[in-house]
């Protein structure tokens, strides 16, 4: 993430994404897969590293083996096995959709996990429990906890949409995309955008 | 990395800014917008101290203004600074001259760095 100033002074949060160039490995199409999808492949990845019947998948699409394989649906426009698309296939001042794998937080209480209150008052008595879930199922009534209960746990790593992200600047030389705000996951992640 | 540098430098406003540092005086020529006109306002004082990186660096300019000090920060990569020139090259031993803020008069003055 980085911040610019935009032509009427304002300093704006932005992200700096390298989008492209997608390799179109595969179309999926009704007759032979029962559905209608586009595989694209993104990130060089190493000859040695990718196995034999990956390499071939490759070779058919007349490509060097790629790091990341993505599926998607719905594409407006018809593409065919080869196809390249860059990042001149968004326009600035457009909104778009990302999609990434939230960063990692580990094992997180509920105050962090699922934005609890935790107790109250720190004094009065109280002892040892201000981060605390408080009651789970009763005593009497219903005398257990119910299924789906939001309790402490793995937090982060799950696949996050952002909506409707402005689109600020658009460089094709470098296949950069800026967007304004922040979008999930670490430095260096893949993300999926949608138009 | 390198490409959030080719980002962040196809934003930049092509005013060459001049290099200075804390002790100097510069005058800071910024352009202020009241309405639809536009006009340039010349801010002039001595640098206290320059922060940050990259997009984000700013620096604070002191000035004595009517018997009341008054500081004001620029974003180095404002595109409302039209301007800014380096009058005088300040001796300082400090990158963050705070101790000029408790000083008045004569003992405010900074001695010219000889080049």
């Amino acid at each position: 993430m980085t911040s610019v100033f935009s032509a009427e002074g304002k300093n704006i949060p932005c992200t700096v994404i390298e989008a492209g160039p997608c390799i179109v490995t595969q179309v999926k199409s009704n007759e032979t897969d029962g559905y209608e999808a586009v595989q694209l492949a993104f990130d060089e990845k190493r000859e040695k590293s990718t196995t034999n019947p990956m390499k071939g998948h490759f070779k058919k699409a007349g490509t060097t083996p790629k790091a990341k394989l993505v599926e998607l649906k719905d594409f407006e426009q018809e593409l065919k096995l080869g196809d390249v698309l860059t990042v001149d296939i968004f326009d600035e001042d457009t909104f778009v959709d990302i999609t990434g794998i939230s960063k990692g937080k580990g094992f997180q209480g509920v105050v962090k996990r699922h934005g609890f209150g935790g107790v109250g008052d720190q004094t009065h008595g109280q002892h040892n429990r201000l981060r605390a879930p408080g009651s789970l199922g009763g005593s009497s009534f219903p005398s257990r906890v119910f299924k789906g209960m939001r309790m402490a746990g793995r937090t982060g790593g799950d696949r996050v949409k952002v909506e409707n992200l402005r689109v600020i600047k658009v460089i094709p030389e470098n296949n950069l995309l800026m967007v304004k705000g922040s979008v999930p996951g670490p430095k260096g992640s893949y993300l999926i955008i949608e138009k | 990395m390198d490409l959030m540098k080719v980002a962040e430098e196809s934003f930049k406003t092509g005013v060459e800014i001049p290099e200075f540092g804390a002790g100097d005086t510069i005058s800071v020529h910024y352009k202020i917008k009241e309405g639809n006109k536009e006009r340039v306002q010349v801010f002039r004082g001595t640098v206290i101290q320059i922060k940050g990186s990259g997009n984000n660096k700013r620096f604070t300019v002191r000035k004595i203004s009517n018997n009341v000090g008054i500081e004001r920060i620029f974003p180095m990569n404002s595109p409302f600074i039209d301007k800014i020139e380096v009058n005088r090259k300040g001796k300082v031993r400090r990158k963050r001259i705070y101790y000029l803020r408790q000083l008045t008069g004569k003992k405010a003055r900074i001695k010219e760095k000889r080049v």
